[in-house]
């Protein structure tokens, strides 16, 4: 009894501070705040900065997984705290920990000539360091999961190592492959203290989402951060059903995903 | 015939030491021990699936010690089957033979020969997920037979099964070699299978062959 009424508290609090940013806002809030072009310009960044993210989070995360799951070397404990490391840094530190990278010599010399800080690569930068390691995670969890008999029956019916992992490895790691990625986007598109720390809150050049609802809160527009904040909301909730979706296989299905 | 001389094979801290034995062609051995004698880890050194620390393997007169598993020649079928959950059977089937690059009508005519005799015709289309314990198993046979193999290696195949479905895979073992010749290698835990399928059998005991029964 004692805790169902805790868990009911906790989940009426959940829907509620959903529910209080759907009665405070209108349809007309909603609208006009779309109509914006600062917010529009914020959602195309962030859409974009969030899926260049994935893409490279995938692309880091999917060798570093299976590295980490299948081989056994030297130092391999000591990588696997290090990559934990994003995930339990406070977002605010990995920010400064970035600018003051960037102000080392060889990574002033670079931005001379591809600038990074303060610009649109610093917030991608700012979202794949957390994002990755989420995936990283992730991807490793199922490559363990995965039987590594499907891989050597491969190599027996004579595919080489490279031929087992994209023909067999990668196809069975389907689902956590896009579990990863919805992962690692939705983490990206909430991304907020690295990005305001590296690369500033500057309104139609590194704003994104996060940062216009920081934005249009300091100049006292609660109803326009509030819609942004419903977008991100809905955006949300559209990813956790895929990853719920994703992440159950269906044993009664005839066909996988 | 396989031929293992002095064969040292690694798995983890467990060592299985100068291993020498021969298997005739054609034959059908059964390798049997106790859990941790090393049966497995002697099955995946001869298909190519753990470094051979010391020794040499050869498959008829080719020394396969050194080559990857997929030139030795060799079917596999472990336990679980291990299908691919992503492939249907008639995928499953032609697999093996899509990376040899057969023509699609090679492979067409060779997946329907196989599905008939291994009754899975009706179950092309499935996915495993679809197939009962028997089926899976049929599937996973059918796709290790499928590039015609000289060597047929099974890791208990039947161990998971029930015991009319052991008896069908059994005779489909048996029509195996009947139609095909091929040499196979039968890890098993199971007396009866090994009696009924057998004409073999070989102990490992203390990390050696120990005891030899030739079935007439």
């Amino acid at each position: 009894m004692g805790l169902s009424l805790l868990s009911g508290t906790y989940v009426v609090l959940l829907l509620a501070m959903i529910g209080a940013d759907f009665f405070y806002t209108t349809p007309g809030h909603l609208w006009r705040a779309l109509g914006s072009p600062e917010i529009r310009y914020a959602i195309r960044l962030s859409l974009l900065s969030c899926s260049l993210t994935t893409l490279l989070s995938l692309w880091v995360a999917v060798p570093m997984g299976y590295l980490m799951s299948r081989r056994r070397f030297p130092g391999r404990a000591l990588l696997d705290a290090l990559l934990d490391i994003p995930i339990v840094l406070p977002p605010l530190v990995i920010g400064l920990s970035l600018l003051i990278l960037f102000q080392s010599p060889p990574l002033r010399a670079l931005e001379r000539i591809f600038p990074v800080t303060y610009a649109i690569p610093s917030i991608i930068l700012a979202q794949f360091m957390v994002a990755c390691a989420f995936a990283v995670r992730t991807l490793r969890t199922t490559f363990d999961e995965l039987n590594p008999r499907q891989e050597q029956v491969a190599l027996t019916l004579g595919c080489n190592r490279s031929q087992a992992f994209w023909r067999v490895v990668l196809p069975s790691a389907r689902r956590g492959i896009l579990t990863a990625a919805t992962l690692a986007w939705a983490r990206s598109l909430g991304e907020f203290g690295p990005i305001l720390v590296f690369s500033g809150a500057t309104r139609m050049k590194t704003e994104v989402l996060p940062t216009t609802v920081f934005l249009e809160l300091s100049v006292g527009n609660l109803e326009a951060a509030v819609a942004v904040s419903l977008l991100m909301v809905g955006a949300a909730v559209g990813v956790l059903l895929l990853i719920r979706h994703c992440g159950r296989p269906d044993p009664t299905s005839l066909h996988p995903l | 015939m396989i031929t293992l001389h002095q064969v040292t094979l690694v798995a983890g801290s467990f060592v299985l030491r100068d291993v020498s034995l021969e298997i005739p062609a054609g034959s059908h051995t059964v390798l049997m021990g106790r859990t941790g004698s090393g049966k497995t880890t002697l099955l995946e050194g001869i298909c190519g699936l753990r470094p051979v620390q010391s020794g040499t393997i050869r498959i008829g007169s080719v020394d396969v010690t050194l080559l990857p598993p997929g030139q030795r020649g060799i079917g596999f079928v472990p336990q679980d089957g291990a299908l691919f959950d992503f492939l249907t059977v008639r995928q499953q089937l032609s697999f093996a033979l899509d990376l040899r690059a057969w023509s699609a009508e090679r492979q067409k005519m060779r997946v329907q020969t196989l599905a008939a005799w291994l009754g899975l015709t009706s179950l092309l289309d499935r996915y495993p997920q679809g197939l009962s314990g028997g089926e899976r198993q049929r599937v996973a046979l059918g796709r290790a037979l499928s590039f015609q193999p000289t060597v047929l290696c099974l890791d208990e195949p039947l161990s998971a099964l029930d015991d009319d479905t052991r008896s069908e895979v059994c005779a489909i073992l048996k029509e195996v070699r009947a139609r095909t010749g091929i040499t196979l290698l039968h890890i098993t835990h199971n007396r009866f299978e090994a009696d009924r399928l057998a004409d073999r059998i070989l102990f490992l005991r203390d990390g050696h062959i120990e005891h030899l029964t030739q079935h007439s």
